[in-house]
């Protein structure tokens, strides 16, 4: 019994010092909390502020501070207006840009098109870069926010600020993906039907539009599959005696999962 | 019977931890495989069978009051991981011992390799109920990224349910037929079965290797995450095979770790002077296989390291560079402990023999240059995180030990630490013996040669390209390097073989001649191999920072947040203690299983 209970005070000493280490031994680094779209207004900024917003993404959201930084792992922007205008001189250059500000946007969301020399992908011949496309998946920044970046690099580079401030699109973007404040999921199928409109357009027991098939029996006629395929992908096939391209494409972006499952429920159970 | 009862029970148990695990694999999977069942032939395109991965908001996650999801989870997975490494690498050693008993006919091996695998048997009745705990907290607290791993992984997914039967089929087989088939066509026949039971086994790792690092290098998947319908694709996704690769050969050295700790324990408790011999050269077993495994790890995993790179430059940033960057100091200071005990075992060791006087004064200076060694590699490199940081250090490198900070530098102190363990076990091998080759002088000045020439080769190429040449060639030292000490450790063990060729033992080896202080050691290494890959752990999910699946699905959750490395350490530490109390649990199954009492008077006569 004694020689368990040396072991088991062992066992907790060493790992009450590997933690201890970690919690005291080193210091305690707050990583970035997951990356939150604000609501921009853009209407009312001024170019002052626009250029601050690039400069918040930059090292915010942007993440471009993780390559962009001192350590040489990725090309310096301190130059960026002059060096953009070499790079367009420059033989290697096959890309489409003619001015300063399409080649910054190009080097955000196509970063392939010139690789600086040296920074290419192991491999590639300075072919492929190694930067991501940052309007995509994992930085997904929107067409506002590159713009604002641009000025941002324009504007810290010392050149002019050719870039606009965006009108409108940045809204539109917003109800498109529903990335602004985060709404509340609703959980009640009558409820969803109204949100999304679905009577505008369908008749449900006597009820709502005719611009869409009638739905009050839709659930003895079609699957689940059928269904699910028919609010995501609505052209996939096309009821009789309808146009395509009327019913709204883009449901399944706008719909939270749990929404869906919760609307298919319903349509299914409509006998 | 030994151990019967408590392997029954284990069994039962076991049986159903996979029916929840079936059961819960089946539910999601359902409707999926009803997809392909009821439109067999629609004429519309077959990305129509998929939807994008969903897009979660903080209400799609179920919380329990009071419970925080993610660490639960966390542990689970944790607690699974540990116990499947070891019950996966056990039997590979087994199968290693078996075959050495079988050919040296030395039966003590026979008889370790059933023990060993007699303490792995309540140790996989606890995996697959961990397993079914994994599977049940993840349905429950992150239905959706389930649902969506399922639908990819249904096929794969059903297979590995297969292969859990097919593994406890043959488990039971290969540990109930020991006994029985014995000598001859019949032992050839139980080594099949040993064979086939580590093939199962690992296949059922590389099918669990592919659902996670599909999370962190997705493919067969559009970039909304619609699946292209081609499983294997996402299969063998970029990170797979380097990530196999590493688990393959910690698993083996971890298993040989918790198993030294095992004979460590059982020595430390032995009643009889027999017992100590027979459990103190089970932990010398033990602990040579964890070094064996121990010496490419450094390697596999700087492999890995390099192909996360590849895979995303920004991905290799935030594992090397970023916020995880003083994750790697812990992880030096619990590899240089691995190394250390390890080697401290090693010396405790020769103290069984009565020859190895000879070598002793060697061993500080091993000592001081493994210490050394420990300290290069332990030094940071860049621990910048922000442009305030940047300035506040004065730059991205320490002033002073910047320069030892570079991976030229860190490559070349992993390199002549392994030499030298190499060396301390070839100055335990040669602690028994005496040459009787007339070139025995010349033998050992070519030895001496030898790792000079070697470690001389590594420094140089280290000093040379880390400091000499511009950034794009620094690390290529690195191949040279381990090339040297491939060629130094392969070279030295068949030069000392032939020196050594007939050589006169010094005396009997005494098996149980250790100071108790040694088995600390080899607690030691179980202990900090255990706390490691829960650490390990949190770096491999902690790079895909807020993404379930890496810039496919988005993790929603208020858990999504990183934690910072103390708060990581004390979830790990809490399942470590956990996971090691678990242990002590088999252990003591494992005696309880071979005692017996003689209750007088009970039975009627
Ligand atoms: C994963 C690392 C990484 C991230 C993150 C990253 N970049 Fe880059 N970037 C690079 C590399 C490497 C190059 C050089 C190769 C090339 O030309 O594409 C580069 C090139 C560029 C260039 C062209 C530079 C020149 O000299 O022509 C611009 C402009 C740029 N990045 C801006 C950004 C901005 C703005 C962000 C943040 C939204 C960002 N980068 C994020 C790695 C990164
Ligand atoms: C702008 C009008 C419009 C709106 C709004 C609309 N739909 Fe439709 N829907 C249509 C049209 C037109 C069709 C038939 C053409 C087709 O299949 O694409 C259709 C087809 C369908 C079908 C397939 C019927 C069948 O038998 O093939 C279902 C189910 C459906 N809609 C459900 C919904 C739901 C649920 C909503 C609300 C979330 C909704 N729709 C909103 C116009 C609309
Ligand atoms: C002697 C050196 C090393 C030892 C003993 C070691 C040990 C381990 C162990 C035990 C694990 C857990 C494996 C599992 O989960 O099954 C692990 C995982 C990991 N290691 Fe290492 N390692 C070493 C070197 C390295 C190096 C040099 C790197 C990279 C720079 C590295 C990167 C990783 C990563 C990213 C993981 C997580 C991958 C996974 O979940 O399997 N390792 N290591």
């Amino acid at each position: 019994m004694r020689q368990f209970l040396t072991v088991v005070a062992f066992t907790l000493l060493t790992i009450g010092f590997f933690a201890a280490y970690s919690n005291y031994g080193i210091p305690q680094i707050e990583p970035a909390p997951p990356p939150k779209d604000e609501k921009l207004d853009l209407g009312s900024m001024t170019m002052d502020q626009f250029v601050a917003l690039g400069e918040r993404v930059f090292s915010g959201k942007g993440t471009c501070t993780l390559c962009h930084n001192a350590l040489g792992r990725a090309p310096a922007l301190e130059n960026i207006t002059e060096v953009a205008s070499k790079r367009l001189e420059d033989p290697r250059y096959e890309g489409a840009a003619e001015t300063v500000e399409a080649y910054l946007i190009e080097s955000l969301v196509e970063p392939s098109v010139f690789v600086v020399t040296g920074f290419g992908k192991k491999g590639t011949n300075d072919k492929e870069s190694p930067m991501p496309d940052v309007s995509g998946g994992g930085i997904g920044l929107s067409e506002a926010e590159i713009a604002a970046i641009t000025a941002y690099l324009q504007d810290k580079s010392g050149g002019e600020i050719t870039v606009e401030i965006p009108s409108g699109i940045e809204n539109k973007a917003d109800e498109e993906t529903e990335e602004g404040e985060p709404r509340e999921a609703i959980n009640d199928p009558e409820a969803l039907m109204v949100k999304f409109t679905c009577n505008a357009c369908h008749m449900i027991d006597g009820k709502g539009g005719d611009a869409g098939p009638n739905l009050s029996r839709i659930g003895a006629m079609r699957d689940r599959t059928y269904l699910r395929r028919a609010l995501l992908d609505p052209n996939a096939d096309v009821a009789k005696g309808f146009e395509p391209d009327t019913m709204p494409p883009d449901l399944g972006e706008q719909m939270y999962a749990a929404e869906l499952e919760t609307l298919l429920n319903f349509l299914a159970g409509l006998k | 019977m030994n151990g019967f009862r408590p392997v029954k029970i284990g069994m039962t148990v076991a049986i159903f931890g996979l029916l929840v695990s079936l059961v819960s694999l089946a539910l999601p999977g359902f409707e999926q495989s009803a997809v392909y069942a009821a439109e067999p032939a629609a004429d519309a395109a077959p990305s129509f069978l998929y939807e994008p991965a969903p897009k979660l908001t903080a209400a799609d996650y179920p919380t329990v009051a009071g419970v925080n999801s993610r660490v639960v989870v966390w542990v689970f997975a944790q607690l699974h991981l540990w116990f499947a490494a070891f019950v996966l690498a056990v039997p590979i050693f087994v199968f290693i011992i078996e075959v050495i008993g079988m050919r040296t006919r030395d039966k003590r091996y026979d008889d370790m390799a059933y023990e060993f695998i007699k303490v792995s048997i309540t140790a996989y009745s606890l995996t697959a109920i961990l397993g079914g705990g994994l599977v049940f907290s993840l349905i429950l607290f992150y239905p959706h990224l389930f649902t969506y791993l399922s639908t990819i992984f249904s096929e794969s997914m059903f297979y590995y349910a297969l292969l859990f039967f097919a593994e406890s089929a043959v488990l039971y087989i290969y540990y109930y037929g020991w006994h029985w088939l014995q000598g001859g066509f019949k032992k050839w026949v139980h080594l099949t079965l040993g064979l086939v039971l580590n093939a199962v086994g690992t296949t059922l790792m590389l099918l669990a290797n592919a659902w996670l690092t599909f999370m962190m290098s997705p493919a067969g998947v559009d970039a909304a995450g619609v699946f292209s319908g081609d499983e294997w694709a996402a299969v063998h996704n970029f990170l797979w095979n380097p990530i196999n690769l590493h688990r393959f050969v910690a698993n083996i050295a971890y298993g040989g770790s918790i198993v030294g700790a095992y004979a460590a324990f059982k020595f430390l408790t032995a009643g009889t002077r027999q017992e100590r011999a027979h459990y103190d050269w089970m932990g010398y077993n033990a602990n040579f296989i964890a070094i064996c495994a121990l010496l490419p790890l450094p390697f596999a995993g700087y492999y890995l390291a390099a192909e996360i790179y590849a895979y995303s430059q920004q991905m290799g940033i935030t594992l090397m560079g970023g916020i995880f960057a003083w994750l790697f100091i812990i992880q030096a200071v619990l590899i240089g402990t691995l190394f250390l005990s390890a080697n401290y075992y090693l010396w405790c060791g020769m103290g069984r023999s009565d020859g190895a006087k000879r070598y002793t004064k060697y061993i500080k200076y091993i000592a001081i240059v493994l210490v050394g060694a420990f300290l290069v590699w332990f030094t940071p490199h860049t621990l910048v995180l922000t442009n305030e940081e940047l300035k506040a250090l004065g730059g991205p490198h320490h002033k002073i030990l910047g320069p030892l900070g570079i991976m030229p530098a860190k490559n070349t102190a992993v390199n002549v630490m392994i030499i030298f363990t190499a060396l301390s076990f070839m100055f335990y091998r040669r602690s028994n013996k005496v040459a009787v080759v007339s070139w025995e002088k010349a033998g050992n000045a070519i030895q001496v040669a030898l790792f000079s020439a070697g470690l001389l080769n590594i420094i140089f190429l280290g000093v040379y390209h880390g400091y000499f040449t511009n950034t794009v060639y620094k690390v290529a030292a690195s191949i040279p390097q381990v090339l040297t000490t491939l060629v130094i450790i392969v070279a030295s063990i068949t030069l000392d073989s032939f020196i050594y060729r007939g050589a006169q033992e010094v005396g009997p080896l005494r098996w149980g001649r250790i100071p108790e202080r040694a088995q600390y050691a080899l607690f030691l290494l179980a202990v900090a191999f255990t706390w490691l890959m829960g650490l390990m752990g949190y770096i491999r999910s902690g790079i895909r920072q807020h993404w379930h699946v890496v810039d496919i699905m988005r993790d929603a959750s208020s858990e999504a947040f990183t934690p910072t490395l103390g708060y990581a350490a004390n979830v790990v530490s809490v399942a470590a203690i956990i996971f090691m109390a678990l242990v002590i649990f088999i252990f003591w199954i494992a005696q309880v299983s071979s005692a017996k009492t003689l209750p007088a008077g009970y039975w009627k006569e």
